[in-house]
């Protein structure tokens, strides 16, 4: 496929590079729906474009991809119809509004909310190809606990959990933790948490989770393994800008670049490229 | 291409040809005649000859522990990839020592041969039996569902029971065998040491529990206990812990 397609595509504009590098891959995942993974992954990707960097999104929620939603993209081609044959990789890595680059699912995917072998190794597959390309790969990943989810989770280098003060939230984000730790034996995971009332909540919301997992899940790993450590990546004001952007279907970036949610996000992508 | 008289190598004195050959003899494995079957066909069979010997434990007939560990990573591997659940068991015989010490050591070595046959008898094909080493054996169990996991291992745990060895005539002893189990993680390249490490921290509960029981790690756990709950939403709610 010619690169002549993605004519603005800054995977494009960067011929051969020098040396083989390769995408950090960070997986967007929470327990809970609705806390804002996708708002995040969109935002987040967005703010690391405007820091230069080649970033692309891949929505790994198979079977109910929200991603074109939000970005308010229609997309003619999709993962399926990569994986169906029906068209090339190339095709379907499009441009988002916010500078970055998305491989959207679209919803003929429903079909492999079950994971195959051949979807692993088909998604194992793209992201290979395209890793050199870029500087980071944004997996946003379904929610809850189940085998799509977890595989997208295991092919990240690093996962990011989403949670927000709620309850429900902060026990499905726990309950997740768990699994990432005691099956995937993640020793480091990142935390977001959105939607806080007051500064420093994340803070407290992750020395409470540190606090349940050191009791709690630590002693259900083997002996000698590390404690599993939550690391704070920033914390996402509740705005009433972000409930206006989803709604308009913008970027919240674009709509209301100095509202305390746009800061919040860009503290984040700041930290995770530093 | 080489003479066909000579395919081994031109200096036989660095080979111990004389050895190995030997060794096939004493342990069971007759080889082809070679003067029938040829020298290509005839070296095929000493090496797949020698190859089985060096993945066997003489005593038991089961795989030994260096088979056992190619097994394991391979199993890794696969795992890795196509995340089918994997079962690792560790099985050690209760109190082996008193059978040595009140029959003997010709009587254990009798007991260690009938566990393996057990043992054997309770595997599928594609399944791996080894003797770990001493009285402690292990199993691979590929494309074993979780949910199947502490059947299987009660499974193992009532053959070796209900076994009886004949030590002498007329007196027979039996033993128990203590089980730990763990699955590997499921598309996540674990490493070896670490999986049978799990399996062995299950053997030790089984064992402290009170032995001749099976015990599995519990498969992933996505429920939150009422405990947990309340330390997460308890008295320090609102305390800065970082």
């Amino acid at each position: 496929m010619s690169l002549s397609v993605l004519p603005t595509d800054p995977a494009a504009a960067d011929p051969v590079p020098s040396a083989p590098r390769r995408a950090r891959i960070m997986a967007v995942t929470s327990g809970k729906g609705g806390v804002g993974k996708t708002f995040l992954s969109a935002n987040l990707a967005a703010a690391l474009a405007r820091r230069g960097k080649r970033v692309l999104v891949l929505d790994a929620d198979l079977g109910l991809a929200n991603l074109d939603v939000v970005l308010n993209l229609f997309p003619k081609v999709t993962l399926h119809d990569v994986f169906t044959g029906k068209n090339t990789l190339e095709e379907a890595i499009l441009h988002a509004p916010g500078g970055f680059s998305v491989l959207l699912a679209g919803s003929g995917l429903v079909e492999y909310s079950r994971l195959t072998p051949e979807i692993r190794d088909q998604l194992l597959q793209i992201i290979d190809t395209v890793a050199p390309r870029f500087d980071h790969i944004v997996l946003d990943t379904g929610a809850g606990i189940s085998d799509v989810v977890l595989y997208a989770v295991s092919l990240a280098d690093e996962v990011l959990v989403v949670a927000t003060p709620e309850p429900t939230s902060m026990t499905d984000a726990y309950a997740l933790i768990k699994v990432l730790a005691t099956q995937q034996e993640r020793q480091e995971i990142r935390l977001v948490v959105n939607q806080v009332g007051r500064v420093g909540e994340g803070r407290v919301i992750r020395g409470q989770l540190q606090l349940v997992v050191d009791r709690f899940v630590t002693p259900l790993l083997p002996p000698g393994t590390l404690a599993p450590r939550l690391d704070l990546v920033g914390e996402v004001p509740l705005d009433p800008a972000v409930r206006e952007a989803v709604k308009r279907r913008q970027l919240l970036l674009e709509l209301m670049p100095g509202c305390g949610a746009s800061q919040g996000v860009e503290a984040i992508a700041a930290r995770l490229d530093a | 291409m080489r003479a066909r008289t000579e395919p081994i190598a031109s200096d036989h004195s660095t080979l111990k040809l004389a050895d190995a050959l030997q060794l096939l003899q004493r342990s069971g494995h007759p080889l082809p005649d070679r003067a029938q079957v040829g020298d290509v066909v005839w070296l095929q069979a000493l090496i797949d000859a020698l190859c089985e010997l060096s993945s066997r434990d003489p005593l038991t007939g089961l795989s030994n522990r260096r088979q056992f560990e190619l097994a394991l990573a391979s199993e890794i591997d696969r795992v890795a990839r196509a995340g089918e659940p994997a079962l690792v068991l560790m099985i050690d015989i209760d109190h082996f020592k008193k059978v040595n010490d009140t029959h003997g050591h010709p009587a254990g070595d009798l007991v260690l041969k009938a566990v393996g046959q057990a043992l054997q008898e309770c595997i599928r094909p594609m399944d791996t039996v080894a003797r770990f080493g001493g009285e402690e054996f292990a199993m691979i169990l590929p494309n074993c569902p979780p949910s199947f996991g502490q059947t299987v291992a009660e499974r193992v745990r009532l053959k070796v029971a209900a076994r009886k060895t004949d030590i002498a005539p007329g007196q027979h002893v039996s033993v128990t065998v203590s089980i730990g189990g763990a699955f590997a993680p499921q598309w996540v390249r674990s490493s070896a040491p670490l999986w049978v490490e799990r399996a062995d921290q299950q053997l030790y509960r089984a064992k402290a529990e009170g032995r001749d029981r099976a015990c599995l790690e519990q498969p992933t756990v996505s429920n939150v206990s009422a405990e947990e709950k309340g330390l997460l939403f308890g008295t320090s709610k609102f305390q800065d812990l970082e």
